[in-house]
């Protein structure tokens, strides 16, 4: 219990993020669909997370590991904290931001505009990845 | 002449390194590497009259194996009435438009691609020799800069995938150091060969980044960079890769 609280600490104190650490409130106002977001993340033209990410998916040969593997990160990180991440993880890490369209540069014509995902395919990742807890 | 730091020196790796063995032994053999049918007929382009000059490159420049030798390593290179460096590909065209009076071929087409593949055989095994002069100092430091932006909807740099998390896996294929250490090259996944530039609008499509087009000014600042960072490598063109 005190090494949890320790860890509390440190992620909220000792947080690097340019963004805030964790964003609580749903993108949708309400809780995503964590099958739909299963298909999202191994989807690779959609959620592209495991071109850089590996994880618990027996089915996908072909997975990254230039970022964290995803196995056991809902125990890892809160929900909140899944979301910020997704929406814009900062200064931690290389990951896109997928829901940010300004201060990108020579965005292709596609794309512009756009966010990598929706609120609502956010939100449906964000309660798959909270299952992941093992 | 700017020196890389010896440490990246020693730690540099060509695309080859990080290849499965059937496809180094692809490369390793002329009658397996399929690149060589490019070569083959850039050799026949090569000795082919052309334009309303009806004249042949080796009219000129005679027996390519003699005077296209080291050529490759040297390119893009400084030209003094462009007032900028030029890709070997540009530096064909405009023998064609200039000396053969013929029209310049098309970026990325097959001619371009196997004359290219011919004059580049000619430097196989050679150290890659970059000149880098005051002239040419601005534009190395415009390809630098296009290599350290992040760009695109996904907002990443080359440096970021190719300096700092080469060696870790993509997708499940290795991230290499991204010398273009054997241009142009026979790409398993393009069944055919292609140009360095078409390699680096393959990574900008994938980080949907606008790409440039075929011989703009950008990719070939870049080409410049990438290979003066290159400096020393061994050229292997025409390579093989995944």
């Amino acid at each position: 219990m005190q090494l949890l609280m320790v860890f509390a600490l440190v992620c909220t104190v000792g947080s690097a993020y340019g963004a805030g650490d964790t964003m609580p409130a749903s993108l949708t106002g309400t809780r995503g669909d964590p099958a739909h977001g299963r298909a999202i993340v191994v989807n690779r033209q959609l959620g592209l997370c495991i071109l850089c990410h590996g994880g618990p998916f027996p089915e996908e040969r072909f997975q990254g590991d230039l970022a964290p593997d995803l196995k056991g990160v809902g125990a890892r990180l809160s929900e909140g904290q899944l979301r910020q991440r997704i929406v814009d993880s900062g200064k931690i890490s290389i990951m896109p931001a997928y829901f940010r369209t300004e201060g990108l540069i020579r965005v292709a014509p596609a794309f512009q505009g756009k966010t990598i995902l929706s609120a609502q395919q956010i939100e449906d990742v964000v309660a798959y990845l909270a299952t992941l807890r093992d | 002449m700017l020196a890389l730091p010896a440490s990246a020196d020693e730690a540099r790796r060509s695309g080859y390194d990080f290849m499965s063995r059937a496809t180094r032994a692809m490369q390793d053999e002329d009658a397996a590497n399929t690149g060589m049918l490019w070569v083959k007929d850039g050799e026949a382009l090569w000795n082919g009259k052309a334009g309303g000059a009806n004249r042949a490159c080796a009219d000129c420049h005679g027996d390519a194996v003699a005077s296209m030798k080291g050529v490759a390593t040297r390119y893009p290179a400084f030209d003094a009435r462009m007032r900028r460096p030029v890709s070997l590909e540009q530096r064909i065209n405009l023998c064609r438009t200039e000396k053969q009076k013929a029209t310049p071929l098309a970026h990325e087409g097959p001619d371009l691609l196997a004359l290219s593949a011919y004059i580049g055989m000619q430097s196989r095994g050679m150290p890659i020799a970059i000149v880098m002069d005051e002239n040419t100092k601005p534009f190395l430091e415009a390809g630098r800069e296009t290599f350290n932006r992040r760009q695109g909807q996904l907002n990443l740099s080359c440096a970021q995938c190719h300096e700092d998390n080469w060696g870790r896996k993509l997708a499940g294929n290795p991230i290499t150091q991204a010398h273009p250490t054997g241009y142009p090259l026979y790409r398993l996944e393009w069944q055919g060969v292609g140009s360095l530039q078409r390699r680096l609008r393959n990574c900008l499509v994938g980080t949907r980044t606008q790409a440039y087009a075929y011989g703009a000014p950008e990719f070939v600042d870049l080409e410049l960079f990438l290979m003066w960072r290159a400096n020393g490598m061994t050229l292997e063109t025409p390579a093989v890769r995944p």
